[in-house]
């Protein structure tokens, strides 16, 4: 299988055994948005302590790559300052809208496995949804 | 479940089709197994996707475009480059000739009168039209419009936004669980008076996800009876069904370009002559107006009067050979053809593992979900195969909530397809269970 393609096992695996899978009742920041495409719905709640993401979970009702990029943005976050969250999910938008051949940069850690979507424009939305909603809750956090 | 009549095939097997006085050796329906007689007629079928020999299952959304469409658009840009309706010099004559020309042939299409026939930018604007210009001057507070369950959403906005602006009331009329309408609830919703009045039924011929066909006759006599007019959303029965207005006993017809063989950008709003006579314009300028000074102008009569603007010629033209690529070949064996492949697509994916039909397609539409695929992931593997398919809520998304679901997918079919096309799709999902396990 090829960087190329979209199911990369990293990502099936996601879909498979979502990681922080569920509601939060500790978190301090919730949010929710829609998929345009199709009505598809990732909600990121997180718990802010100190200005550091402690705990992250997701609930979600969407696709493949969705669901995955959600489960995995719930690991990775896990324990960064708010600032580096921010980056991260800027550097996240960066990669799924770079030209196919650009180099993976090694910070987005198995998010690399979403670059088949710079090949896929209608599924990057899919990819971004949870990084999103996760700056969305930030955002709406102080 | 019982199935629906198969009025499909028996509407397609009565129905005398124009030949058109074409001069080309009839093609009869392919045998099954057999490629599509029509597919070479389809350059973009040439074309090999992620390596793969193209299987189209996507022309509910857009239908390709025969050789003969292209070549006209082509000629209109080359041969026919002037303005309609605006010039004496000789390239305005060519195209106003070829203009008027494709609107007499699309009139014929369907049966009616080239004066009723109006041309927009599709069947969206030509819904917007009639919600402008018939709903604000004959829609009121205590008035109603009804519309249907499955309607994709560009026969339900315009009307949602009317009634809110004219205090009217919309209602729903429901479908039972095979995507038929109830037309016993029909009635009811017809007959709530005298506290409302029903003035309008909007209703689609042929579902764009469910593929039911509403029986048109029926509701438009139920219609009639109880004092209301009815617009029928033929954007998908038309490439699918032989349509006559006169014969649905419809008011307003309304459908695209794209999904009848022709370029986008095109639609055509049919009217009868007595409804559009008194009708205001919806958008004013110029080709619209019989004289004008600067504190008034006088219209002109209709279509004119509703086509305000330099219209899409190329789109018209272009819609105009595809009316008259289909008047050419044998219509009644394209639509056989299609009918058996429909009928074999529904039943194949009905029996495929995990895979789930919505509702009892009648006609070339074929909407199913994957238990443990979401249908962007079964739409993004089997394109991986060269399969082109629809997920999402295909523009339906009150009906996709009625179904207890967010989104489908969709295989649809066209007179280019043929059995291959199926099996490819078929091969794809064996992929996708796989993948998605």
């Amino acid at each position: 299988m090829s960087d190329d393609d979209l199911y990369q096992a990293v990502i099936l695996d996601h879909d498979r055994a979502p990681r922080n899978l569920g509601p939060l009742p500790a978190a301090s920041h919730h949010a929710t948005i829609d998929n345009p495409l199709c009505g598809d719905v990732v909600t990121i709640h997180a718990r802010v302590d100190h200005g550091v993401v402690r705990e992250l979970a997701f609930e979600a009702r969407g696709c493949a790559l969705s669901r995955a990029a959600a489960s995995i943005v719930t690991t990775l976050v896990r324990d960064r300052s708010l600032d580096d969250a921010r980056a991260l999910a800027a550097a996240f938008e960066r990669f799924v809208h770079a030209p196919p051949d650009a180099a993976l940069p090694d910070d987005l850690g198995e998010l690399r496995a979403f670059a088949g979507v710079r090949r896929a424009r209608s599924r990057r939305v899919c990819a971004t949804l949870a990084f999103r909603a996760l700056v969305r809750a930030l955002d709406g956090a102080v | 479940m019982p199935r629906a009549p198969a009025r499909y095939a028996a509407d397609v097997a009565s129905t005398p089709i124009d030949r058109g006085g074409d001069a080309l050796a009839p093609i009869t329906t392919p045998a099954p197994g057999a490629p599509s007689p029509w597919r070479n007629d389809f350059p973009a079928l040439d074309a090999l996707v992620h390596g793969k020999r193209l299987a189209y299952l996507d022309s509910a959304s857009t239908s390709l475009k025969p050789r003969a469409v292209i070549d006209a658009v082509v000629r209109v840009f080359t041969e026919q480059a002037g303005n309609v309706h605006r010039g004496v010099h000789a390239l305005s004559e060519a195209a106003t000739e070829a203009f008027d020309a494709a609107r007499d042939d699309i009139a014929r299409f369907i049966g009616g009168a080239p004066d009723e026939i109006i041309f927009t930018s599709g069947t969206t604007a030509a819904i917007n039209l009639v919600a402008h210009s018939w709903g604000r001057t004959h829609l009121g507070p205590g008035d109603a419009i009804v519309v249907t369950e499955l309607e994709h959403h560009a026969n339900l906005v315009p009307w949602q936004v009317l009634c809110a602006e004219r205090g009217a009331e919309l209602r729903v009329a429901p479908i039972d669980d095979r995507g038929q309408l109830d037309l016993g609830a029909l009635d009811r919703l017809l007959d709530r008076t005298p506290d409302r009045r029903v003035k309008l039924v909007a209703v689609s011929q042929l579902s764009n996800v469910l593929g039911t066909l509403a029986p048109i006759s029926e509701i438009t006599a139920r219609a009639h009876a109880a004092g209301a007019i009815v617009l029928v959303d033929g954007a998908q029965a038309i490439a699918h069904l032989p349509v006559d207005v006169a014969a649905l006993g419809c008011d307003f017809y309304v459908f695209s370009a794209h999904k009848l063989l022709a370029p986008t950008g095109t639609g055509v709003l049919w009217g009868r002559r007595s409804l559009l006579a008194d009708l205001p314009p919806w958008q004013t300028g110029g080709e619209m107006v019989a004289a004008v000074d600067y504190d008034r102008a006088r219209l002109r009569e209709p279509p004119y009067r509703f086509e305000a603007g330099t219209p899409n010629i190329a789109g018209v033209i272009g819609l105009g050979a595809a009316v008259r690529y289909l008047a050419a070949l044998d219509r009644r064996a394209a639509l056989r053809h299609e009918a058996r492949l429909h009928a074999r697509l529904r039943d194949a994916l009905a029996a495929e593992d995990r895979v789930r039909v919505l509702g009892d397609p009648q006609a070339a539409v074929v909407a199913f979900t994957v238990a443990g695929a979401h249908p962007h992931d079964v739409a993004t593997l089997v394109d991986r195969d060269g399969v082109a398919i629809r997920s999402g809520h295909h523009c339906a998304e009150p009906l996709h909530k009625r179904l207890g679901i967010a989104a489908s997918a969709r295989a649809s079919l066209a007179l280019y397809n043929d059995d291959a096309d199926i099996d490819a799709l078929l091969a794809g999902l064996h992929r996708v269970r796989q993948v998605l396990r």
